[in-house]
């Protein structure tokens, strides 16, 4: 069974009546890692944001651990992280890892343990103290996915959330996702504009195009994991990155055709 | 990943009269200005020769507030209960109101007009009035001016408080399925308070003005309004200053009251550590 299925997926905002995202069709199945990549106006985080169901479709259906979108929000199937890592400011860290916790009702002690595993998980034991306004981005961004996976959800959505993160930072924090991905074994789906980052990450590259935003291409990524900094020095990693970057040139060339 | 996280420490707290200690340092310079500005008032009265009901010396208001000091002080403390009162019901009603207006968008479309136009109206002109509905000398009439001067600041903070919430942050409860309760519980109230306490600082001053201004066009004769302006009718400016130095004392303690209130329920938000 996928663990989200698109099938006939439009979205049309009434304001402007703009069409953000037309005939979307996508099966993720688990275990995998797949980017959405695309420019800016191509509907990449509406989709993420349907498929959490924080957004509702103008048409289509969209089924996560095989329940319609609605139901899987209400089971909590599916932990998210956003660009900013949305951490409340009057918790402490260990207070934010708990927070879904707490909303599903678990006990004190139990949520302790859990918390523990989570910010060894994200290697910031010793931290839970803390507020966040005391940590780096870097390290707010891993209590944010720290969060995100503390009750173990089947899928992880995530709206590009290392886009604000200085490029040292975030080669550094991809890493560590690729490690939390294989320890948790959950499915990603991953919206970034970076290209490289999609590469080195995905098993597979969903490259979305603008106006009306549609999938332009899937690129499946064949480089072996584990990945590391070598990854990104093999004559195989460059090939796939001009064939996404292809892909997406390809995809805006299509707006340069006129309309018969 | 091989690298330890690095974090800042948070500021660590050192021994308690290190503390003291810094605290005194901090308030140096301030302390410096009063004395300056007071030896200056003093000097500058006996120098050109200022007429005493226009400017007191500081050392004859101190005398007078020595002689008159548990009048002083009972009176204080009387108009000090109008202005807590008056205080507790405004920013109640205040904060109520907020509460409804941010859950309900209906209810603030019916309410906020008029929230604003009754912050147009002078309030204290309304003091005649309210001695009117409920006696000069009953506490409430006082207390029904402090309420309505400290309603609209804790009102107005309020919602804009509630309403503050980053749309992200609503977006990460919905994922958890929360309901409005929660989102309510678990982010509003919270981003609000840093605003709510704000307002309430602002309201404790204002309270105080609403009571003493509401005892000017009378009250019990053990209040602090109606002593100022009895003293300054019959020229004993001493003592009336001494009663304005009264009125300070108390707004001021009820500030910091306040403020140390502030402190205790933002614990470990970033404004209230150094």
């Amino acid at each position: 069974m996928s663990v989200v299925e698109i099938k006939e997926l439009t979205k049309r905002f009434e304001r402007g009546n703009v069409v953000a995202l037309q005939d979307i069709e996508l099966a993720i199945e688990p275990g995998e890692f797949v980017s959405l990549i695309g420019p800016s106006g191509c509907g990449k985080s509406t989709l993420l944001r349907i498929i959490g169901d924080l957004i509702k479709p103008s048409s289509g259906t969209v089924t996560v651990n095989g329940k319609p979108a609605p139901r899987a929000r209400a089971d909590h199937d599916y932990g998210i992280v956003f660009q900013d890592s949305v951490l409340f400011d009057w918790r402490t860290v260990a207070k934010n890892v708990a927070l879904p916790l707490e909303m599903l009702g678990w006990d004190r002690a139990r949520r302790k343990e859990r918390v523990d595993e989570m910010m060894t998980l994200v290697e910031l034991q010793g931290f839970g103290d803390h507020h966040p306004w005391q940590l780096s981005g870097g390290m707010q961004m891993r209590v944010a996915i720290a969060r995100a996976l503390a009750f173990a959800p089947a899928l992880l959505l995530m709206d590009e959330p290392f886009g604000a993160l200085d490029e040292m930072t975030r080669e550094r924090l991809n890493m560590e996702l690729l490690r939390i991905w294989d320890a948790s074994k959950s499915t990603v789906v991953f919206v970034t504009h970076s290209i490289a980052e999609a590469v080195f990450l995905s098993t597979r590259v969903v490259v979305m195009s603008p106006r009306p935003g549609r999938i332009a291409d899937i690129v499946g990524i064949d480089l072996p994991y584990p990945r590391g900094a070598q990854t990104r020095e093999e004559p195989r990693y460059f090939e796939l990155v001009t064939q996404v970057r292809e892909a997406l040139h390809l995809g805006s060339d299509l707006d340069q055709v006129p309309v018969q | 990943m091989s690298t330890q996280p690095v974090a800042v420490a948070p500021v660590p707290r050192g021994a308690l009269s290190n503390r003291v200690g810094r605290r005194a340092l901090d308030w140096a310079p301030a302390a410096v200005v009063l004395v300056l500005a007071l030896v200056f008032w003093q000097e500058s009265i006996a120098v050109f020769n200022i007429k005493r009901f226009l400017a007191p010396q500081p050392s004859a208001i101190a005398s007078a507030f020595w002689d008159h000091r548990s009048e002083l002080l009972r009176a204080g403390w009387f108009t000090f209960q109008e202005a807590l009162g008056g205080f507790v019901i405004g920013c109640s009603v205040a904060i109520v109101a907020a509460l409804a207006l941010a859950r309900w968008r209906g209810v603030g479309r019916a309410l906020m007009p008029y929230a604003i136009a009754a912050n147009a109206v002078p309030i204290i002109a309304f003091a005649p009035i309210t001695n009117a509905w409920f006696s000069p000398f009953d506490k409430t009439s006082k207390m029904a001016i402090a309420a309505v001067l400290c309603f609209f600041p804790v009102f107005v903070n309020t919602v804009r408080g509630l309403t503050s919430v980053r749309p992200a942050s609503i977006e990460l409860m919905r994922s958890y399925a929360a309901g409005e309760i929660d989102i309510f519980r678990r982010v509003r109230v919270p981003t609000a308070l840093p605003f709510v306490f704000t307002a309430l600082k602002i309201a404790t001053v204002l309270s105080m003005i609403g009571a003493i201004v509401g005892e000017y066009f009378g009250g019990s004769f053990n209040a602090l309004g109606v002593l100022i302006f009895s003293k300054s009718s019959t020229f004993d400016f001493e003592e009336a200053w001494a009663g304005i130095g009264v009125a300070c004392a108390f707004g001021i303690a009820f500030y910091l009251a306040v403020a140390g209130l502030e402190r205790l329920a933002l614990r470990g938000a970033p404004s209230t550590e150094e």
